[in-house]
């Protein structure tokens, strides 16, 4: 039995492409199109089979499976619920409310990717758009720190570079591409302008961007970048008409963290002086921007929340997992959709072996041999339908083409709130 | 079954001042006695007490994406109003942009029980429903920006009225809405050039369409389509000195088709353009006194802290330049904008002095309780934990005084206030907090107590501190249920979410499907909210 879907939206990355055509067999997909390849693999790849849970290494009854969850959760003084990026707000919403009767910590992937975003948020604001915006108007573009080419493959050719926009029609001839980075990437060779920067010296390239902008001079190079360099792209972020200024990690998570985002936050309100920008972070998950919504509408922060004292407390360094593990600060872990142990330092990933973890999230994502529980789930945008919101914080359906035969991650989490004990 | 006992019963649209009557509550509404078995039903002593329906907020930002930024924007916020768990409620955070829990929990608290979201843009109000889905005790609707809509704009200047009344025919259905909003039509997109809107018959960049055109189109539409609430109207200029000019001249131009214009203190200044503004309460009152087809909410403003929030980016911009600190813009595709500023309103300064002079005077020049309702846009003015305050300000000229008092000497100079000496009754207070706000959204079944209205009551315990007294009722009913009772929340339960889904000529949707390919980077099948995605809802009838 033959199905095609339209529009289907794929939660893979930021994007959340919601034009992907899937064809269904049966009880798997056997055709993808319009998908990147990163798209491609997460549907061909997925298995949409019944498979048991796992307590201690060995299969187990469901009721067996969260009676041992329960069991841990109960048990636990200092809970720590991570991940939550790849799942629903409503899955999302269920799990605060869960961390709230625990006085439990929760905290979602952003944790080691756009945390410093919001710290700089919360510091200087933002100013920004959605990605229609950008495909419309951006006649400049800098990418600073991150490589959509990988890793938001579509980037380019949905919203972006290569779009054809409303107000410019000629598509990438309309616009300047601006690549900021510490080496040379696959987006900075289609780049227009590259400017290399040396490791660790965004924040002083950026003040130093300010000082020109604001009509200082600078007398000398920026450790290695040359004036001229700089004041080239001034020229360009001054004489534009609608400049987008996207980032990632090698701001957030090179020395300075949300000091850099800070700063190319104010660079982008200091230019709104002269022209229209915006800045964008360009989000990882296909709804790490929604654990933020979520978190933030639920507790007023948007991650590293403890519950613990009976009110909804923000703890950047002391409720972040990586410090929560590495401190010994949880003695149990619920990861939801996610894989701290292949991503987190050293120090962090250990301690997940030694403390009680439950594992959520679709068969064959994640199983560490460590783990307590693992309980396979069903996938949201493949056989669950749900909630995302796109790294522009655009919320989009995520439709369902097949069957379920897992729970989803809301179900099993309405199972919990049902059952633990309230803190 | 529930019997409310032997209160003082004050409900203005049924024509009752305080009279002692017996209120029965049966299947979540109002019944007469004879409709309900006295021996089994619960009952309540209210003797002694004051019984109104439960409040209805015609105007507050409490849910989406602007909302969210607010919070996310202001950790400080949260450290104001810390709400702990209980074994029957959530915890929560913010003051003056409370989590959404703590916000229904509040509002339940203050005897609210129906709360109009002011404004979210379609392409994101999908955010608005989740938000909504998480704010308890409350009935709420959303009201859906348009002013700044580019398959509106398209069709004005393309002469298509027909199709633009399709469209939003259409839209109010998808999107679940409940109302037409209007913020600075115009100045939002003309913002995504770096300009803004001054007069009615300034062009908007890349349409050539005017704000007149966009005003009564949708002033139009809405008769059309027949929706209960009329077209709910931020206009131009807001915040700006001498823009009472232009206010009255939209009034004017709004009257036949019927309109609300909101928080309507920030728009009702005199003043040299580009000086300090001035109280034009005077002028924005003799307006509303004798435009039949126009009321208005004041936004009132709070001492303290607030959090400015509105789709009105160019207004945030230019509030940023003054104030700095920091600052959210956000340009949403081919529909709407915004800005997010948090602020401090502070007694002694002079210009927050007259702010606060010109939302009393409006308050008290205007004649008629039916056309001038009780917000604090909520939070740009201040909180709406500030109502009881503004209340008390109405109803206490000698607090009124006190207060004026303590401003600079500046803000009072020219100030009509000390003149006005008119105290607002009960009833008045009951008009502009339920009964007028529930009748002008064109809710039949809420502000009022006859029979087959929503049984959503507050009780309240008289006091001589009229602001005592509305901060703390002693009972609210929501839906039949007591959700508070001797003053404290007992009861966390889901409200429903009212819209409107007007009948339209279902031709249309080919031409937004052709729209979308180029205006929007959503696909058009991913854009309505179906209903069963949605929590509890009610449909409120067109016509």
């Amino acid at each position: 039995m033959s199905q095609v879907f339209e529009n289907v939206v794929c939660k893979f990355c930021g994007c959340l492409c919601d034009d992907i055509t899937v064809e269904v067999e049966d009880t798997h997909i056997s055709k993808v199109k319009k998908a990147c390849p990163n798209g491609r693999g997460m549907f061909l790849d997925y298995d949409s089979s019944y498979s048991k849970p796992f307590v201690d290494g060995k299969e187990a009854s469901w009721d067996e499976a969260i009676a041992a969850s329960v069991d841990i959760l109960n048990k636990a003084d200092s809970p720590l619920i991570y991940g939550l990026s790849s799942t629903s707000s409503e899955a999302q919403r269920k799990a605060v409310e869960l961390a709230d009767i625990l006085g439990a910590v929760i905290d979602s992937t952003s944790s080691v990717c756009h945390f410093p975003t919001s710290l700089a948020f919360q510091a200087i604001g933002e100013v920004t758009c959605t990605l229609g915006e950008v495909k419309d108007r951006a006649d400049l573009l800098i990418f600073w720190g991150c490589n959509p080419l990988v890793s938001h493959i579509r980037h380019f050719t949905r919203y972006s570079a290569n779009a054809k926009g409303r107000y410019i029609k000629n598509g990438r001839k309309g616009r300047t591409v601006v690549v900021v980075d510490v080496r040379p990437t696959p987006t900075s060779k289609v780049a227009d302008l590259f400017i290399q920067i040396k490791p660790g010296t965004d924040y002083e390239v950026l003040t130093s961007l300010r000082a020109l902008v604001n009509g200082k001079e600078l007398e000398k190079d920026v450790d290695g970048v040359a004036t001229e360099d700089l004041e080239k792209l001034v020229d360009l972020m001054k004489g534009c008409n609608y400049g987008v200024a996207s980032f990632g990690m090698g701001l957030t998570m090179s020395a300075g963290r949300q000091y850099n985002v800070g700063e190319l936050f104010t660079l982008v309100v200091e230019l709104n002086k002269f022209t229209r920008f915006s800045a964008m972070p360009m989000r990882g998950h296909g709804n790490v921007a929604g654990a933020d919504q979520v978190l933030s509408w639920l507790s007023g922060y948007p991650t590293a929340v403890s519950f613990a004292c009976g009110v909804p407390q923000i703890g950047p360094g002391e409720f972040t997992s990586v410090d929560m593990l590495a401190n010994g600060a949880a003695d149990a872990a619920l990861i939801l959709a996610s894989n701290p142990g292949a991503h987190f330092p050293y120090a962090a990933a250990k301690q997940l072996n030694k403390i009680p973890t439950i594992y959520m999230a679709p068969a064959g994502d994640c199983k560490p041999e460590s783990a307590t529980v693992v309980l396979p789930t069903a996938c949201y945008g493949i056989d669950a339908e749900g909630t995302a919101y796109r790294m522009d914080n655009v919320p989009i359906r995520l439709r369902s083409v097949l069957q379920k035969t897992r729970p989803t991650d809301e179900e099993i989490l309405l199972q919990f709130i049902k059952a633990v004990e309230k803190c | 079954m529930l019997g409310i006992l032997g209160g003082t019963v004050i409900d203005p649209t049924n024509g009752i001042t305080l009279q002692k009557k017996d209120i029965w509550i049966k299947d979540k509404k109002i019944v007469s006695a004879k409709d309900v078995d006295p021996t089994v039903a619960q009952t309540i002593d209210a003797s002694g007490q004051i019984i109104m329906a439960g409040g209805v907020d015609i105007h507050s930002h409490i849910a989406g994406a602007k909302v969210n930024s607010g919070r996310k924007l202001c950790p400080e916020d949260s450290l104001r109003l810390l709400r702990p768990r209980t074994a029957i409620s959530r915890s929560g955070s913010g003051l003056t942009v409370p989590s959404t829990h703590s916000t229904g929990y509040l509002y339940s608290e203050m005897g609210y029980t129906t709360v109009m979201e002011a404004a979210a843009a379609p392409l994101v109000v999908r955010h608005t429903h989740e938000e909504l889905e998480d704010t308890p005790n409350l009935d709420k609707g959303i009201f859906i920006t348009l002013g700044n809509n580019h398959f509106i704009m398209k069709c004005i200047r393309d002469n298509e009225f027909a199709k633009a009344r399709d469209y939003v025919g259409w839209l109010m259905g998808a999107a679940k809405g409940y109302a037409i909003k209007i913020v600075n039509p115009g100045g939002v997109e003309n913002w995504k050039y770096g300009k803004n809107v001054d007069s009615l018959d300034d062009k908007v960049i890349g349409f050539g369409v005017t704000p007149r055109q966009i005003l009564t189109t949708l002033g139009r539409i809405n008769c059309e389509l027949k929706l209960p609430h009329p077209v709910h109207i931020h206009g131009l200029r807001l915040g700006q000195a001498g823009n009472v000019d232009i206010t009255r001249e939209t009034m004017e131009l709004m009257d036949e088709f019927g309109a609300h214009f909101c928080h309507v203190q920030f728009m009702s200044y005199g003043g040299e353009r580009g000086k300090m503004p001035t109280s034009a309460s005077r002028e924005i009152a003799e307006t509303i006194n004798k435009k039949d087809g126009i009321t208005v909410d004041v936004g009132q403003i709070i001492f303290g802290p607030a959090t400015t929030m509105t789709s009105d980016g160019p207004a945030q911009y230019g509030l940023h330049q003054r104030v700095g600190g920091k600052w959210v813009n956000d340009d949403l595709e081919s529909e709407s904008g915004g800005g997010i500023i948090p602020l401090t309103f502070k007694r002694n300064n002079p210009l927050h002095g007259t702010m606060w002079v010109t939302g009393l005077e409006v308050f008290l020049l205007v004649e008629d309780p039916w056309k001038v309702f009780l917000t604090t846009d909520h939070p740009n003015a201040g909180p709406f934990l500030g109502y009881p305050q503004v209340i008390r300000l109405l109803m206490d000229s000698k607090y009124r005084e006190q207060e004026f008092e303590k401003l600079p000497a500046s803000a009072k100079k020219n100030a009509l206030l000390p003149d006005l000496k008119r105290e607002y009754s009960l009833e008045e207070i009951a008009i502009i907090t339920r009964s007028g706000t529930a009748k002008r959204l064109g809710l039949k079944n809420k502000g009022h107590l006859g029979l087959g209205a929503d049984a959503d009551i507050t009780i309240y315990t008289p006091a001589d501190n009229r602001e005592k007294m509305f901060a703390h009722p002693s009972w609210v009913i929501k839906d039949g249920e007591p959700v508070v009772t001797d003053g404290q929340l007992v009861l966390e339960k889901q409200g429903k979410t009212l819209y409107v889904s007007p009948d339209y000529n279902s031709a249309i949707e080919k031409d937004i499907r052709e729209h979308f390919k180029d205006f929007y980077t959503i696909n058009f099948d991913n854009y309505p909210i179906d209903l069963e995605h949605l929590g509890p809802v009610e449909k409120i009838l067109c016509g």
